[in-house]
């Protein structure tokens, strides 16, 4: 049985290498997805950053990427595939795959890995992540302005600490405007299911919100606002097409800036680890237009944009109070990201218990 | 005009062996068609769905590590189906006997020690076949409909375990994301060779394999199991009892998903999250009826279909495409060995009508 391994494990290897020969001379970047590339939100932003990936570094790396992958052991085989079939640097792009990538991450050292919004690196595994919270920050500035009841709903997937952050962010937004300022939460629990989604914006309108948020990633949620006739924010892409009359500004997730950047590093031979987190300025967020509110508001969140990106302002500063009304942070005292990675309670203003 | 299926007198003994070559025939002629049409070579494309996964050893354990579940959970449902009783809440049994496993090394982590892993094992199949006693208790004393009540019982013990890695469970150092902290090296199920990471749950699925498939063939048991299955009746004339045979087959179908759901957890994710299972619990139903419910039957049958996942994944990679005509590909090869074997048992008959017939009797 060892010999017959030996000889199978032989034939394979000589294949590979002949196989592998032939494209010798472009690096191989690859992408795990744990959804559709096609999903209109999440997973689609990735795509979009592999796509510009390509076109700025075409001549020099050709992409590969497997779509649809179950976080769990699947995860594991998904990657060690991909380390095995010659890719140089590779992706994995989703927080469940954290462990997955660590495990195959030893068990290949010269191949590169980078994980999105995990925390646990090695030598040749580094993480990215996104601060969306910012852009929910300017959210809640603009929810604040355009809300007469002074109430609005959350639409959030699960109490993970990513989660909490925005909805945190965004109620501090809103409060630096309006100090009364509350909002209403639904779980969804779940990132993608129109039909969850647009229940959970009817509950919420029902029970009188009149300005809709969401990190969940269909845009049912702004469908449901455009119908029933109240404004609302779009989440991961511009989903102004849902709703022409009805969005604010998105959240857009733009990776393809950080993906060119760390491979065009990788070429140079000057791939490092590291955990990055990156911002406005960075370009790894933007906002979607700002349309159909006044000017007045509009002006108040280009000035408030223009002010996290130049670091003046950072959305998470005190005098900040912890929802049960204890201090969080002293006048002028900014979060430390450890926190904010960590985050399992809300701040004063929200309307809802953190499930535990 | 209109179709019917009409049960053949005798099946052929010579098509029922060959039906399952018949349908990968058709599937690697109607799939290659589909690769060609979408522009890619459908020689390369079959050779990395089936035999590419076969030549390197690491992906041979992959393949026992994706078939262990399926194979362990359809060799339980086997017994059930053939006793007439329908358990569709393997996943959930699955999911129970992990966290009923998970009890050791989650909560008592801190007691190490070589008595750890089989009362791990012990626990799984416990938890196992106590959440299939649920449905097999309203089965066999009210009488409901186990399709239904094991069905719904899998959203318990997916939101039992949701809430589980959420709060009570969740792993202190883990920065509050969902999910237990990791498991102790005494409560990892060890690889079965050196040479990859298959674990022992590929070892327990053959071993259950072979003894059901002894108990079916060898024992009074087996025969009460068929007997009461084709008909009820004549299992009570004989002095078996119906009720007794719910309880058996569904604990012990029960049992083996926990046994199931705890090596998987052990043997390869070695914490539990949200999600543990990508359906293990309804594919092994599929995998169990390819088997045509006889466990070394159900052994192929589950490493076939664990091939076509890892296959597709090759596909992907080595022609680079989407995963979307994969699954229409493994769709299809569902489809030709299902319709294979009912043109076996079935044939088609076509009744045309004469339309100038005014009786509205239609020719025959």
């Amino acid at each position: 049985m060892k010999k017959l391994l030996f000889a199978l494990a032989t034939t394979a290897a000589v294949i590979g290498f002949s196989a592998g020969a032939y494209a010798a001379d472009k690096a191989k970047v690859c992408f795990v997805y744990v959804g559709s590339k096609t999903d209109g939100g999440w997973t689609q932003a990735h795509d979009i950053g592999r796509l510009e990936l390509e076109k700025a570094l075409g001549d020099k790396i050709e992409t590969q990427f497997l779509e649809s992958v179950p976080e769990g052991p699947d995860a594991e085989r998904a990657i060690e595939r991909l380390a095995r079939s010659g890719c140089g640097l590779i992706y994995t792009t989703s927080f469940g795959f954290m462990d997955a990538t660590v495990k195959v991450a030893a068990k290949f050292p010269d191949v590169k890995f980078e994980h999105a919004t995990g925390y646990k690196t090695a030598p040749n595994l580094a993480t990215y992540n996104s601060r969306f919270y910012e852009g929910r920050y300017i959210q809640g500035q603009i929810a604040a302005k355009m809300s007469k009841k002074g109430v609005a709903g959350y639409i959030a997937s699960f109490p993970i600490p990513e989660v909490v952050m925005g909805i945190n962010a965004f109620v501090t937004g809103a409060r630096s405007i309006n100090p009364d300022f509350k909002i209403k939460v639904v779980w969804a629990n779940t990132w993608f299911d129109p039909g969850k989604e647009a229940d959970a914006a009817k509950a919420l309108i029902d029970q009188g919100v009149d300005v809709l948020t969401q990190h969940t990633d269909t845009t049912a949620p702004m469908q449901v606002a455009a119908e029933r006739g109240i404004k609302a924010f779009g989440q991961a892409s511009d989903m102004i097409k849902a709703g022409p009359e009805t969005q604010l500004t998105a959240i857009v997730d733009t990776w393809g800036a950080y993906y060119i950047k760390r491979t065009q590093l990788f070429l140079d031979g000057k791939w490092e680890t590291s955990s990055s987190w990156d911002g406005l300025k960075d370009g790894i967020l933007t906002m979607a237009p700002y349309t159909n509110m006044p000017d007045d508001v509009k002006a108040l969140a280009e000035a408030t944009q223009k002010k996290i990106e130049s670091g003046e302002l950072k959305p998470f500063t005190g005098p900040l109070k912890k929802q049960d009304g204890s201090e969080w942070l002293a006048a002028g005292v900014s979060s430390d990201d450890g926190t904010l990675l960590g985050m399992n309670f809300y701040v004063e203003g929200v309307d809802d218990k953190l499930p535990k | 005009m209109r179709i019917e299926l009409e049960r053949r007198a005798d099946v052929s003994k010579l098509f029922s062996i060959l039906s399952p070559f018949i349908a990968l025939g058709l599937t690697l002629f109607f799939g290659g068609i589909m690769f060609m049409m979408l522009g890619k070579d459908p020689f390369s494309a079959l050779y990395s769905f089936f035999i590419e996964p076969l030549t390197e050893v690491w992906s041979l354990h992959e393949l026992a590590i994706k078939a262990a579940p399926l194979i362990l959970i359809a060799v339980g449902l086997s017994v059930c189906y053939r006793s007439n009783n329908w358990n569709i809440g393997a996943e959930g049994q699955f999911i129970m006997g992990a966290i009923a496993g998970s009890i050791l090394p989650v909560v008592f982590y801190e007691w190490q020690s070589p008595l750890v892993l089989p009362l791990m094992m012990l626990l799984g199949m416990l938890g196992g076949a106590l959440f299939a006693g649920i449905p097999a208790f309203l089965k066999a004393h009210l009488n409901t409909n186990e399709i239904l009540t094991s069905l719904m019982l899998v959203y318990v013990a997916q939101l039992f375990l949701d809430w589980l890695v959420r709060g009570p469970w969740r792993n202190p150092g883990g920065m509050n994301f969902p999910e237990t902290r990791t498991f102790d090296a005494t409560a990892v199920l060890p690889e079965m060779f050196a040479s990859g990471r298959a674990h022992w749950g590929f070892g327990f699925a053959i071993l259950a394999a072979i003894l059901i498939w002894f108990m079916m063939r060898y024992t009074l048991k087996g025969f009460e199991i068929t007997v009461l299955g084709q008909s009820q009746r004549a299992g009570r004339f004989a002095g078996f009892s119906s009720r007794k045979m719910i309880w058996f087959s569904m604990l012990l179908s029960g049992a083996l998903a926990g046994l199931a759901g705890i090596a998987e957890v052990s043997g390869a994710i070695q914490q539990l999250r949200p999600v543990i299972s990508p359906g293990y619990g309804f594919t092994a139903i599929i995998v169990a009826f390819l088997g045509r419910l006889n466990p070394l039957g159900i052994v192929v049958s589950g490493l076939v279909l664990a091939l076509t996942y890892l296959g597709g994944e090759a596909v992907q990679v080595s022609l680079q495409i989407s995963d979307k005509p994969i699954r229409v590909f493994q769709g299809l090869l569902l489809f030709f060995v299902l319709s294979c074997d009912t043109l076996i048992h079935y044939k088609i008959r076509m009744i045309w009508y004469d339309l100038n017939d005014t009786t509205g009797e239609g020719a025959r």
